[in-house]
């Protein structure tokens, strides 16, 4: 087992395009570490730069003790996950576990001892005869990380490996690989496009965007004090709702209506003129089914789409955003590989709630759960430093920011 | 529907029917021919069916050293061509479809040039070049050719099995310890195995039949091939070849071909690669 620690990477391809753009990431012994971001932002060529698949172009890759980046990737003694399994199709389930044990030319006892101790701990036993092709999607998912934990390796890297898997099954292996994970206690990154993966299986979760480090945190500090536009809406689902807003005094005025804020927030956004508000779907309630008003204050709206799922509603309120605020939001929408849609908040509400479709409904809002960010640079005004680890991102595009803005 | 199913399979059927008396009453003829005397042979109008039976033709041909020598010499080179073209072949094949260097498309077009070049073009040539090097009438004078215009069609064949496997398969064996060669070896070449029996077969095909380099580049049977050999059945009588040795001889060197196919076939069919990845 060993720390992975990766220091101002840098790859930058033959035509001149940084892949991964000076990103340092500690991933400590024994720590889940996720990387996590859309598509394109770099986080599967940072994990082939760990295994030595991919040149690092600069910056220093450090496992364990040792500087890797020249190390070929058999001397770099990590395991690794593929999304596509990479199964030996020729070879047995048995002889594909055992595959790095004949290669490291372990004896035959030791091999056998091995690849049973990994194929009970995956419930492969009754399958090692067989080959990958005459598995499941899952079985063959479990043969990848047999084959992986067969031996000692210091890490394991997972290349988005629940991807192919239908969502039932990918509930179930995402326990998995948490239990399999916490157990062994080995060193862990995983590569993953999915929030939901990064937020139930994370120690930390490392956000990129086109290459660059935007948040390195727990998932519950990049849950509550996301640093910039990107990851707020990157983090939670649905996402967090983002309003036009301009803060007068101790109070956000927003489209439906004035809100006061918490007075140390509103200070950190006071005159900075039009910005936008974050607001997450669960901080909405339902006047009416919400006894304890105190910390909030509540509008009318004209509400356009409910979905009630029996535990809790989603209802959808359309509002009109100014030109400016609307084009941070499709860009936002971009860069999450959304799809462009029309402005709405949605608000999560209790089960109970009988709003219905097309009435006009008291919304309650938690004023003290507002975010303000810089509809600029994307930055978060009101960011917690202190509760939300490491933010490369903040102010990278205005560098007047305040001091600690790297803390 | 049920009869439109049934015209289909009649259809079908008539279809592999005439396909098959189309290509195998040749060869039927040639069998049939092999167990007649030599008077049936010579008969004016001779029907299909030998009268009586003989397989004299058969201890005529195995009788004679020149056809034994010849078959050995047919055996040799076509399996030392295939064996180092198909080894070759790999190894360009792989280099072809892995790695990114400068001059790849001109191989690849001077190879398939090469196959394109027709062989009696290079019979006088090569013949000079042969006798002035002392490779004529050698095996390696055969086999050298042989390789050079399998070599292409091999190499084509390859290159396409080997893009067809995922770049991850490498990438896992390496990162599960194995050397580029150890990847090559162990996880590479099994499963272009279809790929590799493929080229094997065509290579081996094309040394066993061909014709014109055999004869004009051999002068004895120290090194003429069968096909070769059996321009040289004359027999005594100029006028009345022994067409019952010449089809005695022709089954001979049929049923190896057979057997061969018949053998490589399991290894062709494919669904190798199937379940390495989610597919």
């Amino acid at each position: 087992m060993a720390a992975i620690d990766m220091r101002n990477i840098v790859k930058t391809y033959g035509d001149g395009f940084k892949a991964v753009n000076d990103v340092s990431i500690d991933v400590q012994d024994g720590e889940f570490m996720i990387l996590v971001g859309p598509s394109g932002c770099g986080k599967s060529t940072l994990l082939r730069m760990i295994v030595g698949l991919e040149d690092i172009t600069e910056g220093e890759m450090v496992i364990g003790d040792k500087v890797v980046n020249d190390l070929a990737p058999r001397d770099r003694n990590l395991s690794m996950v593929f999304q596509n399994y990479a199964l030996y199709p020729h070879l047995t389930v048995y002889e594909n576990i055992a595959f790095p044990l004949r290669l490291a030319k372990a004896s035959d006892e030791e091999i056998d001892k091995k690849v049973h101790i990994a194929s009970k701990t995956l419930e492969l036993d009754e399958h090692l005869d067989r080959k990958p092709g005459n598995l499941s999607g899952g079985q063959r998912q479990r043969v990848a990380m047999g084959r992986a934990i067969v031996r000692e390796a210091d890490a394991f890297l997972f290349d988005e490996p629940l991807s192919n898997l239908d969502a039932k099954l990918r509930g179930q292996m995402r326990s998995e690989i948490t239990r399999l994970q916490k157990r062994l206690g080995i060193t862990t990154v995983y590569v993953t496009h999915d929030q939901t993966e990064a937020m139930t299986l994370g120690d930390r979760v490392a956000v990129l965007k086109r290459g660059l480090l935007q948040q390195l945190a727990t998932p519950r500090e990049l849950y509550e004090n996301p640093c910039n536009l990107f990851v707020a809406g990157f983090i939670g689902s649905p996402p967090m709702n983002f309003l036009p807003a301009t803060v007068e005094g101790t109070a956000v005025k927003l489209p439906f209506g004035t809100v006061p804020l918490p007075p140390e927030r509103a200070e950190k956004a006071a005159g900075k003129g039009l910005l936008m508000a974050g607001i997450r779907p669960e901080h909405f309630e339902d006047a009416s089914v919400r006894a304890d008003q105190g910390a909030g204050s509540t509008f009318r709206a004209q509400v356009d789409v409910v979905e009630w799922l029996g535990n809790e509603t989603y209802a959808y309120i359309p509002f009109e955003a100014p030109p400016e605020v609307e084009a941070q939001l499709r860009q936002l929408e971009r860069d999450l590989d959304g799809e462009s849609m029309h402005t709405q908040l949605i608000v999560n509400l209790d089960g109970a709630s009988q709003i219905r479709a097309g009435e006009e409904a008291e919304i309650w809002v938690d004023g003290t759960k507002i975010h303000l960010f810089d509809p600029e640079s994307g930055d978060n005004l009101t960011v917690d430093h202190d509760h939300a680890g490491r933010m490369p991102a903040l102010g990278m595009k205005e560098s007047s920011k305040s001091p600690n803005a790297a803390g | 529907m049920a009869n439109n199913e049934t015209r289909t399979k009649i259809g079908t059927w008539a279809g592999f029917l005439f396909i098959l008396v189309w290509c195998l009453l040749p060869v039927v003829w040639i069998i049939s021919l092999s167990f007649k005397g030599p008077t049936e042979t010579a008969a004016g109008s001779p029907q299909f069916l030998p009268k009586e039976p003989t397989l004299q033709n058969y201890t005529d041909i195995f009788n004679n050293s020149d056809f034994r020598d010849s078959l050995v010499n047919s055996f040799g080179i076509a399996a030392i061509s295939t064996f180092l073209s198909v080894i070759l072949a790999t190894l360009a094949a792989y280099a072809i479809a892995r790695l990114e260097f400068k001059g790849k498309k001109l191989v690849l077009s001077i190879a398939l040039a090469i196959a394109m070049f027709p062989v009696v073009a290079l019979v006088g040539p090569l013949f000079d070049l042969w006798r002035t090097l002392g490779l004529f009438n050698t095996w390696p004078g055969l086999i050298i050719p042989y390789m050079s215009f399998t070599l292409p069609l091999a190499i084509w064949t390859l290159s396409a099995f080997f893009r067809e496997i995922p770049w991850e398969m490498e990438q896992a064996a390496q990162v599960d310890g194995a050397t580029s060669w150890q990847a090559f070896r162990k996880v590479i070449v099994p499963l272009a195995a279809p790929g590799v029996f493929t080229a094997a077969i065509l290579t081996f095909f094309f040394a066993w039949n061909e014709f014109v380099l055999a004869l004009s580049l051999t002068s004895t049977t120290a090194s003429r091939t069968v096909p070769a050999q059996l321009s040289y059945f004359v027999g005594p009588d100029p006028f009345n070849p022994p067409y019952g040795q010449l089809a005695t001889a022709s089954v001979v060197v049929t049923v190896p071909i057979i057997i061969i196919v018949l053998l490589f076939q399991r290894k062709i069919v494919a669904g190798l690669t199937s379940g390495a990845v989610k597919g």
